[in-house]
């Protein structure tokens, strides 16, 4: 019992900062101003798809880098000694460490027209345009959302038994078979919640876009921001939407780990 | 080579982080033999078994597979399977995928792979448990499916790594005799790790005693028993009686005051030796016919037979005997010549000599200091000048565990302890020499603890310069 009580003032704040919100943003979408029951509000959201399937695209784009460069990463870091271990992590965190807003300005500052990078490439000849693009928004979501990926790889791949990748190649392994065999099956959920942890955030993000995307790449959640100053009905039905998307997404990805995850 | 050689270690060292694992070890393997590493935790044992097995490469010597040397050849290219210590099953394979990891990397055909499995489950007594997941299986199972996945792959070799340590006694000794017969069924060539030595000795066709990185003694486990190389060996396997004696010439040794006759000779004349008798080998006879006597101070019934002490002049002796005697009573005992065994010392001087350079002396406070091994060393009650070199001969007594952070040498590496009836006899290493100590304490080998010295019974005498070793 006496524990019970310790979880109090998580379900007050959970009911206040979570739990009413929620009803708000439901209250929203169907009722309008005069509060009358009314889809009006959810049709009007479907207006918004292509920003819908932007965002959507490039948190595919984002999450697939992400696992690509994390992945072996993260396998490199595992198989480490300890002291390195501690150190390669410390070193993931430490960008984390610095505001998330500051951190998109500075590449705004790097890949912005006569920047350093914009410089350097007008120089050997090149004119590549650097911002403004769906290219520049994964950038910046890769950079952003990179650490999310590599730190339930790396405690999961951690974990596993050094004696289970011997006897891998006890029993006939070459190294890319242990990985692929051994290794791999073995570190799906690690990939299922870097994947989540890193699909969810840069779906609905917003402001990323605004600064490296300019205002042709506008995702979803940047059209949520515009859109709440003048029509907060429209904005919380497509909050809404992206929440339930989210939502499925997440349950399909949970039921995918439950098969894979055996006995890890 | 002999032709039926299997495997063959040459001169093989390694270490760790400056600390010497194996040192010098040259071992050969003969085909389908069940050969077992015993030893003590920290001898060398298993990393012995991960150079064979291609997981460590050693910093020197060569490692020969029927004749060729394979040296840096990856574990997947030697015909050469391991059972792990904790079994290290795939917990995301069944039973059956599991099992047959390696015979599809091989990459045979599916019906093969299939009929070689089942056969193999059947061989470890696992019918039927193909589809069942790792993670529900109980130890013993799990064991067997692991020597199946290895098995299955027809090694020329099977390494096991103290793979019944995890298991309850009954089951390890079923799984003793099981493995035995799996061994002689399929006839490979077992390599045994374990500190059991009763699961050396009931699997065995040949034990490897090993200890501090080398091999102490190679031999079936008969002659491990009855006829140990050392007071380690025979302290190590079984229980036994080991006491300091000296060989009066060959067949005649003084053992606490006493002549007896044993078997033995070509140790000289007035030799320190060490004598190992085995408890059961000590007969009870009525004192005018003993030996020797002494007093019963114990009695503790066994089963089989009764286990008692004997108190005989300072020394305790443990005799087994299947006839009880009364505690207070004194009995006669006697030893057949021939189970008396000879063994040379672990230590070959029965004290410590050395010698020091004289790093500051007071005459007032009558104290001279020499530094043994970097650190400064005060001996009492005895004064010489500076820079004069001592030699010192210094008893077993005159060096002891200190607590920590008093010691005047630190981390000294306790290499062994035997009890020899009255005190331990305890042997340990610093940084460049061993020293012998006696100790009525009992020390945990293979650890580190601080030492002092105490000069009070120690003969020092004033060297001339040219004899001072460079050692301290």
């Amino acid at each position: 019992m006496k524990t019970k009580k310790l979880i109090i003032p998580y379900i007050l704040w959970m009911f206040l900062f979570t739990l009413v919100p929620m009803v708000l943003i439901i209250s929203n979408t169907c009722r309008d101003d005069s509060g009358n029951f009314t889809f009006m509000y959810l049709m009007k959201a479907f207006n918004y798809k292509d920003e819908f399937f932007y965002s959507l695209w490039v948190a595919f784009l984002s999450t697939s880098i992400c696992l690509i460069i994390a992945y072996p990463l993260s396998y490199f870091i595992s198989q480490s000694s300890e002291r390195a271990q501690r150190t390669y992590t410390m070193l993931i965190m430490v960008p984390m460490w610095m505001n998330f807003l500051l951190r998109i300005r500075a590449w705004v500052l790097l890949l912005q027209n006569n920047g350093p990078i914009d410089s350097f490439l007008n120089m050997i000849g090149l004119d590549i345009p650097l911002m403004y693009n769906t290219g520049a928004v994964v950038l910046g979501m890769v950079y952003e959302f990179l650490p999310f990926m590599i730190l339930p790889l790396c405690t999961v791949m951690g974990k596993i038994d050094k004696s289970l990748i011997e006897a891998a190649q006890d029993l006939g392994c070459s190294k890319f078979n242990v990985i692929r065999k051994v290794v791999f099956p073995l570190s799906i959920p690690g990939i299922i919640s870097g994947v989540t942890m890193v699909f969810v955030p840069s779906a609905s993000t917003f402001l990323v876009s605004q600064y490296l995307g300019g205002p042709n790449n506008r995702m979803i959640g940047d059209v949520i921001e515009m859109l709440y100053k003048s029509d907060k009905h429209t904005a919380s039905a497509i909050a809404l939407l992206l929440m339930i998307v989210i939502l499925v997404f997440m349950v399909i990805m949970d039921r995918f780990g439950d098969e894979e995850a055996v006995g890890v | 080579m002999k032709d039926n050689t299997i495997i063959s270690l040459k001169d093989i060292n390694v270490s760790f982080d400056g600390e010497v694992i194996i040192n010098n070890i040259s071992l050969d393997i003969k085909d389908e033999e069940f050969i077992t590493f015993l030893g003590p935790s920290g001898c060398g044992k298993t990393t012995t078994l991960r150079i064979i097995g291609g997981f460590l490469e050693p910093d020197s010597g060569d490692l020969f597979y029927e004749g060729k040397r394979i040296n840096g050849t990856p574990p997947h290219k030697r015909n050469i399977n391991t059972v792990f210590q904790k079994y290290a099953l795939f917990p995301h394979l069944n039973v059956f995928d599991n099992v047959a990891f390696g015979l599809k990397l091989k990459k045979l055909p599916k019906a093969e792979i299939k009929e070689k499995v089942k056969h193999m489950l059947s061989v470890v007594d696992l019918k039927g448990y193909d589809k069942r997941k790792v993670s529900q299986l109980s130890g013993g199972q799990q064991q067997r499916v692991a020597i199946a996945r290895a098995l299955v792959c027809d090694p020329d070799v099977l390494l096991l790594d103290e793979p019944l340590g995890a298991l309850d006694l009954k089951l390890r000794k079923d799984m003793q005799i099981e493995l035995k017969r799996i061994q002689k069924m399929t006839k490979k060539t077992f390599v045994y790790v374990t500190h059991d030595q009763e699961e050396a000795l009931t699997m065995s066709d040949r034990v490897v005693v090993m200890n501090n990185g080398i091999i102490e003694q190679i031999g079936t486990p008969t002659d491990i028993y009855n006829e140990p190389a050392n007071a380690f060996v025979a302290d190590f396997i079984g229980e036994a009686n080991i006491l300091n004696a000296t060989m009066i010439e060959d067949y005649k040794v003084n053992i606490l005051g006493t002549e007896f006759k044993c078997t033995d000779a070509g140790f000289g004349n007035n030799a320190p030796v060490d004598v190992v008798i085995r408890p059961e080998d000590i007969l009870v006879v009525p004192v005018e016919n003993g030996t020797i006597t002494g007093k019963v101070v114990n009695t503790v019934f066994k089963g089989v037979h009764y286990e008692m002490e004997v108190k005989c002049k300072n020394c305790t002796l443990l005799i087994h005997s299947t006839v009880s005697q009364n505690v207070g009573e004194t009995i006669g005992m006697y030893v057949t010549p021939d189970n008396i065994h000879i063994m040379r010392k672990l230590f070959p001087t029965p004290y410590n000599e050395f010698d020091a350079v004289v790093a500051y002396s007071s005459e007032e406070d009558n104290t001279t200091t020499i530094i043994i091994e970097g650190k400064e060393v005060e001996i009492k009650d005895r004064y010489f000048e500076k820079d004069t070199n001592l030699h010192i001969i210094l008893p077993p007594t005159g060096i002891y565990v200190a607590g920590d952070g008093v010691g005047q040498i630190d981390d000294v590496y306790i290499e062994s302890v035997i009890w020899k009836g009255e005190y331990n006899e305890i042997i340990v290493e610093s940084d460049c020499r061993k020293w012998l100590m006696h100790s009525a304490q009992d020390e945990q080998v293979a650890t580190y603890a601080p030492v002092c010295f105490n000069f009070t019974d120690a003969i020092i005498t004033v060297a001339s310069n040219t004899e001072v070793s460079d050692e301290n």
